[in-house]
């Protein structure tokens, strides 16, 4: 115990001894990072005090602390800002501007390549490229940064957060706001992605494809162009995010395409043209969402097997669903319609008819787009009252045989 | 004082006055009779600017008035049919015509006069129709025009309201005004006007004195003159 | 004209029709507000019903207070005022009782329920212009039918009819065109069929206030530049008030060359 005890003692003190501590600052020595970086040792910390450096390109192949002190990097549009080469590199307080805009190669505030035990943290990025790039990494923490960009065209735009081929990395309370995509990830495992806030964006607030076993809440996505895309990915859990004001003829809260076996779970949709739409996905959750207001709250179209919608609330939606395909295999119950309109005779909180959240109007308006303008006439509902009375166009098959009377989730207004 | 001159209105295909002439200059109590049918309450109108002639012209007191509206605050009417709007009380609507015309003063005594007091506050759908007549009456009277034209007036009422009328009319024309007034009960013409205008097919048939006609026709009645007339 | 339209309005305001119509909105809210027990599930029914009843009240109301009140117009024509006066007098007085049967019926039960202090309240406000709006314009839209025929029957039943096509009928055949001309771009064709039917009108300020994500978000570009700027409400605004101002106009000319 004693002989445990002295060697964490020794091992500590080699570490105070063995590693010192750099500064850097514009009348210091060192006023350049780069040659700070060079002299430093394995596992130093590199202090930048507060200042504007103008470097780019900056390489960091070897394990080190790089801590500012909200000191601006001013690229100046000559290159990339970091580029992580080692593992074990810690990077926080700075921030990193103006990165050079490139149609051959992925230039970015931060690079990390085959880094692995990194922390990415409080960096401010302001008109970058690309912000924080990723390849081939693992177990990663990327929190609390702010990502700003300054695009107004997709063309010269980069992503905020990119992954590629990464593994086990934490993504928390970052901000990012007017990039291409907020978030993209391709072949990404285990990550968690928390509290995020994803807004403005000219594509996607999220975008991940061929990443399974990943963890998505507490986000929010606002006003991108796109929504939120999910494709080709299994084992994932999308919880508690909200999704609002994705307006646009191809614009979604979520897309899911090719996704099977998730969770999507008590999140908001709010006043989406299309809140979730769905495309070849199987074996899906959804419950306890609330969709307030969206265009077409959920919009399923072919290849959809085995998912189940339960206990989730529509509220208001101009369309609750929209169904392509003869068959069905989905399951809606117990959910709760604010278009129902049916009674509950024995008070135990579930109407007595069933619920069809199929509109013929729906229909139309998928032909028509400019018939919109017609809902919530009289003729339009004359149509609807006597399609649902006998049924031509819409498929009897779906209905909810127990929807709820009153909402069952908790609306949170932020 | 009044003067038409070739006045003519067609409804359509149906030429309702053909070239009317009149011409009144001093003061009394002027008849204008006919069947039905031959005009009466259109030339009344036409004066009245509720019908606008195909073409002629109307003076009053040598002013143009076709098309004009100032002008009749120098009439008082009293239409055929007494139909007021149901739910205002007799007060209301006294108060509606004294608003619209600012110098009458005449309506208590008309009131006292017909007895009318006690259906002041009653709403006119409740009112029987001698009774909206009485108030018609009042409307007209109340305001004291120098011109009044009566159509019908004795529809609905009771012979000492009747008497009351025909009083309250040879006091107006002693007062100085001009008074038309069509009517089919010829025994009630003959007691108080002395001048006839009878109309036959929208023209004017026969202008003159009651004795004229009387003495033309050679009847003792003006009843039978008017019957004689239309033979 | 204020003393015609003073007297028009106490005449109607006591008459049972008033009552009745008050009591149907009395009625109607209270329900939807007990059904529905949700304030903003009642006011998007009550869009619903708003659009369609009150231009079929003010066309029953216009034509019918117009013939019912004849004898007594003949009158006050014969008095020293001009004859638009009287009629915008009659005119303004209807549409005003109307307005104030519509206004109370709706407000009190939902002034009770809570609606002062919600969210809710800037969506209520507009069922009420909006009502007003199409009461006004309807109302004289009838009105002026009614100063076209003097047979009682035949002018209720073309106001009846004239609001069937507006409220029914156009939408039945503006869909028929979308439809068979879904080939080539519609969104001109279906903004300018919008803007010249009061209630498509009205309803479609409605759904820029509920649909608003399908609507911006499922059409495309023209769509998006009127109905996503204020300028698109100015535009509605403005319109309803020329479909307000032109049966006015309307009824002027007619009554300044009717013989009665």
């Amino acid at each position: 115990m004693k002989s445990l005890l002295t060697t964490i003692i020794c091992l500590f003190s080699i570490n105070i001894i063995y590693s010192s501590v750099i500064i850097v600052c514009n009348k210091c020595d060192i006023s350049d990072i780069s040659i700070a970086i060079d002299k430093a040792k394995n596992h130093d910390t590199i202090i930048i005090k507060k200042g504007t450096y103008y470097e780019f390109d900056i390489e960091i192949n070897k394990p080190i602390k790089i801590i500012g002190e909200n000191s601006i990097i001013d690229v100046e549009f000559n290159g990339g800002g970091f580029n992580i080469k080692s593992d074990s590199v810690y990077l926080s307080n700075l921030k990193i501007n103006n990165i050079k805009r490139s149609y051959t190669k992925d230039i970015a505030g931060i690079v990390a390549y085959k880094s692995d035990h990194f922390v990415i943290e409080n960096i401010e990025f302001n008109n970058p490229f690309f912000a924080i790039f990723l390849q081939k990494s693992r177990n990663g923490i990327i929190r609390n940064n702010i990502i700003k960009g300054v695009n107004n065209d997709v063309l010269n735009s980069g992503n905020g957060i990119h992954l590629w081929d990464s593994k086990n990395i934490e993504i928390e309370n970052n901000k990012i706001i007017n990039m291409r995509d907020g978030i993209y990830l391709e072949f990404v495992s285990a990550a968690s992605i928390n509290n995020n806030i994803s807004e403005k964006n000219l594509r996607y607030g999220l975008h991940f494809m061929f990443s399974n076993e990943n963890k998505y809440s507490n986000n929010i996505f606002i006003n991108n162009a796109a929504g939120v895309a999910v494709m080709f990915s299994k084992n994932i859990i999308i919880h508690s995010n909200r999704f609002e004001n994705n307006w646009g003829s191809s614009s979604y809260g979520l897309l899911l395409k090719e996704i099977y076996d998730a969770k999507i779970q008590n999140n908001y949709f709010y006043q989406n043209t299309i809140g979730i739409a769905v495309e070849g996905s199987n074996r899906i959750n959804y419950n306890h969402n609330i969709f307030k207001q969206n265009g077409w709250a959920t919009k399923i179209s072919g290849g959809c097997y085995e998912n189940i919608f339960t206990d989730n609330d529509y509220l208001n939606n101009t369309f609750d669903l929209s169904y392509k395909g003869r068959e069905n295999d989905n399951v809606f119950s117990g959910n709760y319609w604010s278009n129902y309109v049916g009674y509950d005779l024995n008070h135990d909180g579930i109407g007595d008819v069933a619920f069809m959240p199929i509109k013929l109007f729906s229909y139309i308006v998928n032909s028509v787009p400019e018939a919109i303008t017609l809902h919530r006439s009289l003729f339009v509902e004359l149509i609807n009252f006597s399609e649902k009375v006998a049924p031509i166009f819409t498929p009897k098959y779906i209905m909810d045989k127990e929807p709820k009377i009153k909402p069952i989730n908790y609306v949170i207004n932020y | 004082m009044l003067s038409i001159t070739n006045l003519n209105k067609s409804f359509g295909k149906l030429e309702v006055l053909q070239g009317i002439n009149i011409n009144i200059v001093k003061q009394g109590i002027f008849a204008i009779l006919g069947p039905n049918g031959s005009g009466k309450t259109t030339l009344i109108k036409t004066i009245l600017g509720l019908v606008i002639p195909d073409f002629g012209s109307i003076t009053i007191n040598d002013k143009e008035i076709i098309n004009r509206w100032a002008y009749r605050s120098e009439i008082s009417y009293l239409p055929q049919i007494a139909n007021f709007p149901s739910n205002l009380t007799v007060i209301e609507i006294i108060n509606l015509i004294k608003n619209i015309r600012p110098n009458t003063k005449l309506d208590k005594d008309l009131i006292d006069l017909f007895n009318i007091k006690e259906s002041m506050n009653k709403k006119l759908v409740d009112l029987s129709g001698g009774t909206k007549q009485k108030v018609n009456i009042v409307l007209t009277f109340m305001s004291d025009s120098p011109i009044i034209i009566l159509d019908e007036p004795t529809a609905g009422l009771d012979p000492i309201s009747l008497i009351k009328l025909k009083d309250l009319l040879i006091r107006e024309k002693e007062k100085g005004k001009t008074i038309i007034v069509t009517s089919h009960i010829m025994s009630f013409i003959e007691e108080i006007s002395h001048d006839i205008f009878f109309l036959l097919d929208g023209k004017i048939f026969f202008n003159g004195t009651i004795e004229d006609l009387k003495v033309r026709t050679n009847e003792s009645t003006l009843e039978r003159a008017i019957a004689n007339l239309l033979k | 004209m204020y003393k015609i339209l003073r007297y028009s309005f106490y005449d109607l305001i006591r008459s049972k029709w008033c009552y009745i119509y008050f009591g149907f909105y009395f009625i109607l809210s209270s329900s939807l507000l007990f059904l529905n027990n949700s304030l903003a599930k009642s006011i998007i029914t009550l869009m619903n019903v708003i659009v369609v009843l009150t231009p079929l009240i003010g066309s029953i109301f216009g034509a019918m207070y117009y013939y019912s009140s004849k004898e007594f117009v003949e009158l006050l024509l014969a008095q020293p005022i001009k004859r638009n006066t009287v009629f915008l007098g009659q005119y303004i007085g209807l549409s005003l009782s109307l307005s104030v049967s519509l206004l109370l019926g709706l407000s009190i039960p939902f002034i009770v329920y809570g609606m002062l202090i919600s969210p809710e309240i800037t969506n209520f406000i507009s069922v009420i212009i909006i009502g007003v709006l199409l009461t006004f314009i309807f109302t004289a839209i009838s009105y002026y039918i009614a100063l076209s025929n003097d047979d009682n029957i035949k002018g209720i039943g073309i106001a009846i009819l004239f609001w069937l096509f507006m409220a029914v009928i156009y939408d039945g055949i503006f869909l028929i065109c979308l439809l068979t001309l879904k080939e080539y771009p519609l969104e001109n064709f279906s903004l300018f069929s919008i803007l010249i039917n009061p209630i498509d009108l009205s309803r479609i300020l409605i759904i820029l206030k509920l649909d608003i994500s399908a609507l911006l978000g499922y059409t495309g570009a023209v769509f998006q530049g009127f109905f996503g700027r204020k300028m698109g409400i100015l535009i509605i605004g403005s319109v309803l008030m020329l479909w307000t101002i032109i049966p006015i106009i309307m009824i002027n000319i007619k009554s300044k060359r009717k013989d009665f």
